[in-house]
Formats: C-alpha cells, structure tokens, sequence
C-alpha cells in the first residue's frame, strides 16, 4: 500500500507506470485521476485545506479496509492540497488484482471514501470571489452502497 | 487539550487552533463552552449538524466523551477526492 499526501504536482501517467511495474502477479490494474475542473464563474484557482497527521491516518485506515474487503495486490492512494490550477490533478487511485472486478470495485469503494472521510476541504477561488465547496447528499449516499 | 478548526470553521473563529482548559465531559459540552465564550463561536458553532468532530485525529460523534483525549477538531463536512 502506497499512500502520499502532498502539495507537489504529480504525473499520473507516470506514477501508474511505476505502479504497474512494481505489482507482482496481477492481472488487472485501475486508476482513477481527479482533476480540477472549471466552473461557470471562471475558476483562479482551488485552495485544498486539509488535516496534517489525521490525513494520512485516515487514508490508510480507507485504504485498509479496501484490502481487507478485495482480493488486492496493492493500492496507490496520492492527493494533493495546496493551491491547484483548473486542469491540474488533484489526487489519483490505482489499485491491482488477480481479477478486473476487485481492482475496479475497490477503486470505486477508495474515490467513495476518500470524497466523504479524509479529511479535506475544497475552496473555489474564481473572479467573483471564494467559496467553500459543499459536501452533497449524494456523497454520503453513495457510501451507504458498501455497507 | 489543544482545539483545531478547518475550513469555514477557521474562519468564522478567526483562528486555526488554541489551547483549551476545560472540564467538559464531552463534546458537546465543550461546544456549549466554546459558543458561550464568543459570538464568533456561537455562529460557527450554531449548528452543529453541519460540523464534523476529531478525537485525537479520529472521526467521533458529538456525544463522545473526551476523557484523556489531547487533540479535538472541528470542521464542516469532507470534500476531498
């Protein structure tokens, strides 16, 4: 397991690639990659706050129960904070198993679990001011599809 | 214990973090403490069914008891991912 919180741009290509290479034994590899995306309003930039110590805490902890729930060769968890441009990576997810299903269910349990329980928060900054983004409903019921 | 703050929480306080002397048995007392101290508590803290809370960096309810705990944060809900 392989968890990085930092606030230092990261090449997803890049990163996979070294993922990949070093996972023995699996047949299947998923990532996903968030990026920044631009809002109506015209966005400078996203401010990402986070919590140093319980972060990293709380992605092991996340990425520990994926473990223990898939047959998983390994997880590669990285997310940023700091300021981020529109277009810019803000975190990414690999996972690797024997089989196609567990990489992709895990993947989709870690982005479902990374969104609501690590402790980030996202501002957008954009030509008409700052704002919070607000956590939405739909997160919260989309954790309740693992229990 | 020290208290820390995130996001909107931070900033309706004004500050990030404080050491509190309190004999708050748990969290929500500590919240009672905190909003009668200041306005600028009692509007961050008005209502806390938008507010998360940390016990030495776990997530907990607000009925937690804080015996021997060092560190509690409060913050609006996650948004990372």
């Amino acid at each position: 397991m392989q968890v990085r919180v930092q606030d230092a741009a990261f090449d997803a290509g890049a990163e996979l690639n070294a993922f990949s290479a070093e996972v023995k034994g699996a047949g299947a590899i998923v990532s996903f990659t968030g990026v920044v995306r631009d809002v109506a309003a015209g966005l400078k930039h996203m401010q990402i706050e986070h919590y140093p110590g319980m972060t990293e805490q709380a992605i092991v902890k996340i990425a520990g129960e994926a473990v223990a729930r898939w047959s998983l060769s390994d997880v590669l968890v990285i997310h940023r904070y700091g300021d981020l441009s529109p277009g810019a990576p803000i975190m990414m997810v690999a996972t690797a198993a024997p089989h196609r299903a567990d990489a992709f269910a895990a993947a989709d349990f870690l982005m479902d679990y990374l969104k609501s329980r690590a402790p980030f928060w996202k501002k957008e900054v954009t030509s008409k001011g700052a704002d919070w983004v607000e956590a939405k409903t739909a997160d919260e019921d989309a954790l309740r599809r693992w229990d | 214990m020290q208290v820390l703050y995130f996001a909107w929480v931070r900033e309706r306080i004004g500050l990030p973090r404080e050491v509190i002397d309190t004999k708050a048995a748990t969290v929500a007392e500590l919240v009672a403490e905190l909003r009668a101290k200041d306005a600028r508590y009692d509007a961050a803290f008005g209502d806390v069914s938008a507010l998360r809370v940390a016990l030495d960096q776990d997530l907990a309810e607000f009925d937690a008891p804080l015996a021997g705990v060092r560190e509690v944060a409060f913050f609006p809900p996650m948004t990372g991912g």
